[in-house]
């Protein structure tokens, strides 16, 4: 019963992250982070930026995400998300110079700041370093 | 007639275009063969999305709830937002003059029947275009395409969105190239807000889900969802389209530099052997006369 494993599939628009059988898989639903075992009842979620872990056997596998949907069918599960980033592929680099400019224009306030889109980024970055620095 | 260098120096001159346009086909090829893949890799995610919002709606209490969220709501039209997605780079056949046309045709028929016109140009040549003439511009993207990525898709369609809900718009159209295949490609014109509902096919063996936060809720994020999806799928479009265009352009310049060619080298030999047939001529009449 412990180890019994169900199909996983996550996708972005722009390619498949990961297929395969998994014991569990943990993810940040918007109403808070919940873990979805094999036989599991027909479930439909949404989800938060935050991290996504995989677990074939032992050691989850991290990742990042800014958020999607998350869907649990009899015959599997399916997760929709619109960027995800295995934690050992993010570069930190990157996501901190991210961080850094959305911070900025966040500080800087200029009169055409899109306020929402900055936050969302600034969010983003700091889900991405977080997600690296679990690792 | 041309003299025999310059001739030379014509031939010499077209050759080099040749390369250059064939490089250029070449590249454009190899474009256009990621851009498909794109386009195929995203099918998945945009099928299964549409099943969950297909399967959602199929068990929403009533049918009424759906149809009264905000980004559904049909107003009378005053203000119209157009996004036009042209390329970065010219040479390309009619790609870009095609959507500028489509684009003006839209926004001369919106104000005439009084509705006043914004735009979001996506692409360097119609934001210059729209620019130059003074036409209100809210946003513009450029130099999106070499790198494409799905945050650029999200990033206009929230500019859109928040545009729509605050009632500053009351509809959004796009005007793009559709690639329908490496030798067509034409010009769409697809409204994406109000969304026009889709009429879900119902699916009876589906037991329903439980669900985290509400349906309604649920079924807010996903059009939002789908929304992101269907600029995405228009940003990918408009990409190959492009690159297609682009390769049928420059495999036209490289076959007509090489008419081109064949002409001027029939023309050197003309020259040449006139040139020859003169000297000839030339050494014989002076042997004759120094004989006689």
């Amino acid at each position: 019963m412990l180890n019994r494993s169900f199909h996983l599939e996550i996708r972005t628009p722009e390619q498949l992250i990961y297929e395969g059988d998994v014991t569990s898989v943990y993810a940040p639903g918007v109403e808070g982070n919940f873990q979805i075992l094999a036989g599991h009842i027909p479930f439909l979620t949404a989800l938060d930026v935050g991290e996504i872990r995989v677990r074939e056997s032992e050691t989850p596998q991290l990742m990042a995400t800014s958020g999607g949907v998350f869907e649990v069918l009899r015959t599997g599960v399916t997760v929709l998300v619109e960027t995800a980033e295995w934690a050992s592929e993010i570069d930190i680099e990157r996501a901190e110079s991210a961080r850094d400019r959305a911070q900025a224009q966040l500080a800087a306030n200029a009169p055409d700041l899109n306020r929402p889109r900055a936050e969302a980024a600034l969010a983003r970055a700091q889900n991405r370093i977080k997600v690296a620095s679990n690792l | 007639m041309a003299t025999l260098r310059e001739i030379r120096r014509r031939i010499a001159s077209i050759q080099n275009i040749e390369q250059v346009t064939d490089a250029m086909r070449v590249v454009a090829a190899a474009r256009l063969r990621r851009a498909q893949e794109n386009i195929v890799a995203t099918r998945p995610y945009a099928e299964k999305l549409n099943t969950i919002l297909g399967h959602l709606i199929s068990q929403m209490d009533t049918q009424e709830q759906a149809l009264t969220h905000p980004l559904l709501e049909t107003r009378e039209i005053k203000h119209v937002c157009i996004i036009s997605v042209s390329g970065d780079r010219g040479l390309c056949g009619s790609f870009n003059s095609n959507v500028i046309r489509a684009t003006t045709e839209r926004i001369e028929h919106y104000q005439e029947s009084g509705a006043d016109v914004t735009l979001i140009c996506i692409g360097r040549r119609g934001q210059e275009h729209f620019a130059r003439r003074g036409y209100d511009i809210t946003d513009s993207y450029i130099n999106i395409f070499r790198q494409l990525e799905f945050q650029t898709a999200v990033d206009v369609v929230h500019e859109f969105e928040h545009l729509y809900t605050d009632k500053k718009i009351d509809n959004v159209e796009v005007v793009y190239n559709n690639f329908r295949s490496a030798i067509l490609q034409t010009v769409l014109v697809e409204q994406l807000l109000p969304l026009v509902p889709e009429v879900p096919e119902g699916d009876t063996h589906f037991l329903d889900y439980t669900y985290e936060p509400g349906q309604i809720e649920l079924f807010e994020m996903l059009l939002g969802k789908h929304l992101n999806m269907q600029m995405w799928k228009v940003l990918l479009d408009s990409n190959a389209a492009e690159q297609a265009a682009r390769m049928a352009a420059m495999e036209n310049a490289t076959q007509k530099a090489k008419e081109l060619i064949d002409e001027l080298i029939l023309q050197r030999n003309r020259a040449r052997q006139t040139q020859i047939t003169t000297e000839i001529s030339e050494i014989v009449s002076g042997a004759a006369a120094l004989e006689g």
